[in-house]
């Protein structure tokens, strides 16, 4: 039997990947990717405690994860598409329009 | 013994390709290691008795959102020269790495506990697990359910109109311009 904190720093870890990506890269997609890396490890720690709790809820939380991040995609990359149309920046630190 | 073999295969290379997709220049080839992430989380989802939930995320992660990453930066031809690591990167990666190693030894003595549920390993192999999460889903959270619905259809509607052109062109526009 695989210990629970084995799944535990698994997700930690990948987490912090995805967040080493979101702060470190300044590429657009990159940035979505690194997202949808944290959001792979948090449905790892949502299944692994719904295993070893023996309780479905975790496994359902990770499918409205699965269809919340298939929504960010699509709108996250129709943002990323009117950006480069617009020829408003290349990179992520060049949108600053909005910043205080 | 395989179990374990199995676990350390999928934890291995879904943490290399974790680092291969934050670290490497070429987007594509980024797009190609989240790839091989998602599919190893697919494997860790079976080792966990989540057989419905590596079906979903095989089809909708790798087949779907996946695609359509791999389809716009195809479109846009995004390559971007960046340099993303600070000078001083080594003295950093070394402070990184201690506070790491500190937090894993910190979650490995951890214990888990709390009160379990209904659903033992094997119950829900005995129901068959796909059969639990369709039974699940329908009864106890039929109200999220509906309003991931209605969430899909915003997300839906909100990127055809930020992906719309601005002036729709007209039938006899000339395109040779």
């Amino acid at each position: 039997m695989i210990p629970l904190s084995a799944y535990v720093a698994l997700s930690f870890i990948l987490f912090m990947t995805g967040l080493l990506g979101v702060l470190i890269r300044r590429n657009f997609i990159i940035v979505l990717m690194s997202v949808e890396i944290m959001l792979n490890a948090a449905n790892i720690n949502l299944v692994a405690f719904s295993h070893y709790l023996s309780s479905m809820a975790g496994q359902m939380a990770a499918l409205f994860v699965i269809a919340i991040a298939a929504g960010e995609a699509a709108v996250g990359l129709a943002i990323i598409i009117v950006v480069f149309r617009g020829k408003i920046a290349t990179n992520v630190d060049q949108i600053n329009l909005l910043k205080w | 013994m395989m179990i374990y073999l199995l676990f350390g295969y999928f934890a291995t290379v879904s943490i290399l390709s974790g680092i291969f997709t934050i670290a490497l220049k070429n987007p594509v080839h980024c797009g190609l290691s989240l790839l091989s992430l998602l599919l190893h989380v697919a494997g860790l989802f079976v080792l966990l008795n989540a057989e419905f939930l590596f079906a979903v995320q095989i089809i909708v992660y790798a087949g779907a959102i996946l695609v359509l990453y791999l389809f716009v930066l195809m479109l846009l031809n995004l390559k971007t020269e960046e340099q993303y690591l600070h000078k001083k990167y080594p003295f950093f990666l070394f402070a990184g790495v201690a506070i790491l190693g500190e937090l894993l030894i910190l979650v490995f003595q951890t214990p888990y506990g709390g009160a379990k549920g209904a659903a033992t390993p094997e119950i829900v192999l005995q129901t068959r697990p796909s059969h639990t999460v369709g039974l699940t889903m329908f009864s106890d959270y039929l109200l999220l359910f509906e309003i991931v619905g209605v969430f899909l259809l915003g997300a839906i509607i909100g990127a055809i109109v930020l992906a719309k052109t601005p002036t729709a062109p007209t039938a006899g526009a000339d395109r040779s311009t």
